[in-house]
């Protein structure tokens, strides 16, 4: 069986100023197996990827492939060696054709000249046998988000690669398309392929995987066979405790008693987003916002913080008619918006936890009067306690942080302006499912002490467990609510589907 | 050991410490090469130099590139249209002073006057370029070419065509020395204009606005700020600061010559920018940085002028040594040296692996 050895790595290790981010960790992937990589935030599984695609630099160990020592110094050269990644976000060129994104940088030539139709002919056939259904001149921005994917993983695929990292590659795909991408692993499979796939969905990981390898805390918590390991078992393995069940984190808060209308939104809308519609959260009520991707559900939110400018309505906040024009106006109002985006929405790359922390504040306030440094730091290190952010310091850029330490510091951005109404866009997407359950209790808890929460997820099990109320919307359009007996996975679906229209 | 160690490692990973050494090491060379590069001495109780002339001529640009630093900051672009904006508060300044006149031997205007209009005539340029860059989201370099085409013809237009004299030695002393005091007057004017921008940045929340507007502008409004008027703030400012560049330029020659008051200073701010060790491309920066590069790229011609480098072939051996810095402070650079570094760490046994 170890002749199959396509890829190994040993005893790596990594540090960071301040974090050991990986320490003596093996990792042996096979010719032909999908082989799941997982691990809570922060585990170094990220870490892991970065190193075997020569990002980042590793100070003990060594990565063989085929048998032989390798050194990747850059990505480049990883590609080189035959080891390929694909990324959550899709690093292509969205104004180029599939084509062109196929080829780029090893474009077909003839007497110098790019050679078109050898380009478009080659890409027929290597779309028509991966089976994507998208057409080699089709420029990549009108192709959808999961093909897009799939274009990305084909150029990775036809360009010899051995070895093929997804790295959260499901992340933004809604089921169809999800079902889709596992066809096409397993068909790379077949063709000896060693995939290495990066997800927090413990299902996905058990429809397609063969093999899992646990991280915790940069260290090796152990391989193992997907079918020697049941779910319960794999989770108490990345959390490295036992795993308390969550379903039951709601019975424990009560129903609201009272009913005082915190934001309430008549006729609202945007022209082109979201159609107007009527909206109102009272105070200590969590309402869902649920929907397919692209249904408006973010845009919804978007039109009452401000972030889109709404054009028909009124907005009433605190029973007071307000008029908002800029996010600014919300803020100062009571809301917070945690936005769906992170990378692109939420963090300020290159500024520290600190000022990531204390920089809404510092906006509401207004910059003529400065929050002192040791405002600041008190801030940081209330927020990095509280809700537990791993970080080397207070000082520490944002941007190297892991994704779910960057999304709770974002929250304790908003936790810092003290709001009425919270709004959290997708505040666990790409989130280990341990930091999950601590942002859901955490929702809960805020409610309790009178907050108004709009929480929108992808995931219904989070949204049934965390909301007391949900909208429903569909094509740019709120069609409904439910709520009480109403709100069931089945429930919803239908409602999503079609099933309860509110005309 | 471990302690000396990581004491060495703080002082070379401050952000300082690149454009430091740069200034250092032209120094040295200097030292080396002009005989008494470095003697202070007296004249008339004034006194003379190289290191004096050096920190004298240097004044507008380090004026200029503290505005540079705040519009790269913010805007992730720079303003190229600067020296041209010199040329137009120089030529207001100028005509107000002479009141018409050619050149005159008394003022006609109050100097304060003046430089008030000098001013609130580079905050419009600073304004119009921040409008087209913040409001229209054009390109930086695009948006500030127009002003950088236009603006000595504005002054031109403005002096009728002609060089205003000011023949005024209360005008000239901005330009040279108040009475006896023995610091030039413009490095008394750059010195003043760098802590004040320092205090502002400092004593309110500016800094931090631009170096976030900078960073992600979206992720800035979301969180209340307003990255237009911010981006635009900054033009302002990078004009008002042209502004009284251009009124020490014109004061050094006491008058107002529309073709050659600061020009090509545009591209030395820019450097200094860069070899203050800050990114074009906006974000987090450091202003002394930029005050230390501006000082740099002085030093440096001066030197080659010491040197007896003809001004004519100065730009080819500034450009050599330019390329020479950034290459050192460049991160592929930096990063290469770290690797090796690393090696050779390896290279010992791994005692310290064992802990």
């Amino acid at each position: 069986m170890e002749e199959n050895v396509v890829l190994s790595m040993k005893d790596i290790s990594k540090t960071f100023p301040g974090v050991k981010a990986l320490q003596h960790v093996d990792f042996t992937l096979r010719k032909g197996e999908i082989h799941a990589l997982m691990g809570e935030n922060g585990a170094g599984k990220s870490t892991l990827i970065k190193v075997l695609t020569g990002v980042h630099e590793f100070q003990t160990g060594e990565i063989t492939m085929d048998g032989q020592k390798i050194v990747n110094k850059s990505p480049q050269e990883a590609q080189k060696n035959g080891i390929s990644t694909v990324y959550q976000e899709v690093n292509l060129c969205p104004n180029l054709t599939v084509a062109e994104n196929l080829f780029i940088g090893r474009e077909p030539r003839k007497a110098g000249f790019i050679d078109w139709k050898t380009m478009n002919k080659k890409s027929t056939e290597l779309l028509q046998d991966l089976k994507i259904d998208a057409n080699a001149t089709d420029k990549l921005e009108d192709v959808s988000l999961a093909r897009q994917q799939m274009i990305a993983i084909a150029r990775a695929v036809d360009m010899q690669c051995k070895v093929l990292i997804l790295d959260e590659p499901t992340s933004s795909l809604d089921d169809d398309e999800v079902a889709k991408l596992f066809t096409l692993m397993n068909r790379l499979k077949e063709q000896g392929v060693g995939i290495i796939f990066v997800t927090h969905f413990l299902e996905q990981v058990y429809e397609v995987c063969d093999r899992i390898t646990v991280l915790r805390n940069g260290e090796l918590v152990g391989e193992y066979k997907v079918k020697e390991l049941p779910r319960v078992q794999l989770v108490a393995k990345m959390m490295g405790k036992d795993f308390d069940d969550l379903a039951d984190i709601k019975s424990a808060h009560e129903g609201l008693k009272e009913f005082i209308p915190v934001v309430e939104a008549e006729g609202l809308g945007h022209q082109g987003t979201i159609k107007p519609f009527d909206f109102t959260v009272h105070k200590g009520e969590v309402v869902g916002l649920s929907g397919l991707l692209g249904s408006g559900r973010s845009e919804l939110v978007r039109a009452i913080y401000g972030a889109d400018k709404a054009d028909s309505g009124t907005l009433k906040v605190n029973g007071k008619e307000v008029k908002i024009k800029a996010p600014i106006d919300a803020m100062k109002l009571g809301m917070a918006y945690l936005p769906e985006d992170r990378k692109k929405d939420g963090i300020i790359a290159d500024l520290s936890v600190r000022e990531n922390i204390i920089i809404a504040l510092q906006a509401k306030r207004g910059m003529f009067r400065p929050m002192s440094r040791k405002e600041m730091e008190e801030a940081a290190d209330k927020y990095i306690d509280m809700l537990q952010i791993k970080t080397a310091s207070r000082e520490t850029p944002i941007k190297s942080l892991s994704g779910g330490n960057q999304q709770k510091v974002i929250i304790g951005r908003w936790l810092l302006t003290n709001p009425d109404y919270l709004i959290l866009d997708e505040p666990t997407r790409g989130i280990d499912i341990g930091t999950k359950t601590e942002i859901q209790k955490l929702v809960l808890d805020l409610a309790d002490k009178g907050m108004a929460v709009t929480f929108i997820s992808s995931e219904v099990e989070e949204m049934l467990r965390t909301c007391s109320r949900m909208a429903i919307l569909r094509d740019g359009k709120k069609v409904g609510e439910l709520s009480g007996d109403e709100l069931s996975q089945e429930g919803i679906m239908k409602a999503i589907a079609g099933g309860v229209e509110d005309e | 050991m471990s302690n000396q160690k990581s004491g060495l490692k703080k002082i070379t990973s401050m952000r300082l410490f690149m454009p430091i050494v740069c200034l250092l090491v032209i120094i040295i060379v200097a030292t080396i090469t002009i005989p008494g590069f470095l003697t202070i001495s007296f004249q008339n109780g004034v006194p003379y130099g190289y290191p004096v002339d050096v920190i004298n001529r240097a004044s507008e640009l380090v004026i200029l590139a503290v505005g540079m630093t705040l519009v790269t900051a913010a805007s992730g672009g720079q303003d190229i249209s600067v020296g041209a904006v010199m040329a137009v508060a120089a030529a207001v300044c100028c005509q107000i002073l002479s009141g018409g006149e050619v050149s005159v031997n008394s003022l006609a205007a109050p100097i304060i006057l003046a430089f008030l209009a000098a001013l609130a005539a580079s905050a419009l340029c600073g304004a119009f370029n921040g409008f087209l860059v913040a409001k229209l989201n054009i390109q930086p370099m695009v948006a500030t070419l127009i002003l950088y085409t236009a603006g000595r013809g504005i002054a031109q237009l403005i002096t009728n065509g002609q060089i205003t004299y000011i023949r005024v030695d209360s005008y000239q002393i901005f330009g040279s020395y108040i009475g006896k005091f023995p610091i030039p007057t413009p490095v008394i004017i750059a010195v003043v204009v760098v802590i004040i921008t320092y205090l502002i940045l400092k004593k309110t929340a500016l800094g931090l606005y631009i170096e976030s507007v900078g960073i992600n502008g979206t992720a800035s409004r979301l969180v209340g700020l307003n990255s237009t008027m911010i981006k635009f703030l900054t033009y302002v400012i990078c004009g008002i600061l042209a502004g009284i560049a251009g009124f020490v330029a014109s004061s050094r020659i006491y008058s107002a010559d529309a073709n050659n008051i600061g020009l090509n200073l545009e591209m030395d701010a820019i450097l200094a920018v860069a070899l203050g060790g800050n990114v074009l491309g906006g974000g987090k920066f450091s202003l002394m940085g930029s005050v230390i590069g501006a000082y740099t790229i002085q030093a440096l011609t001066t030197v080659l002028y010491g040197m007896n480098v003809s001004s004519d072939q100065l730009p080819v051996y500034k450009a050599i040594v330019v390329v020479i810095i950034v290459v050192l402070q460049s991160p592929v650079f930096q990063k290469a040296l770290a690797s090796r570094k690393a090696k050779s760490q390896a290279a010992k046994p791994a005692a310290e692996g064992g802990n």
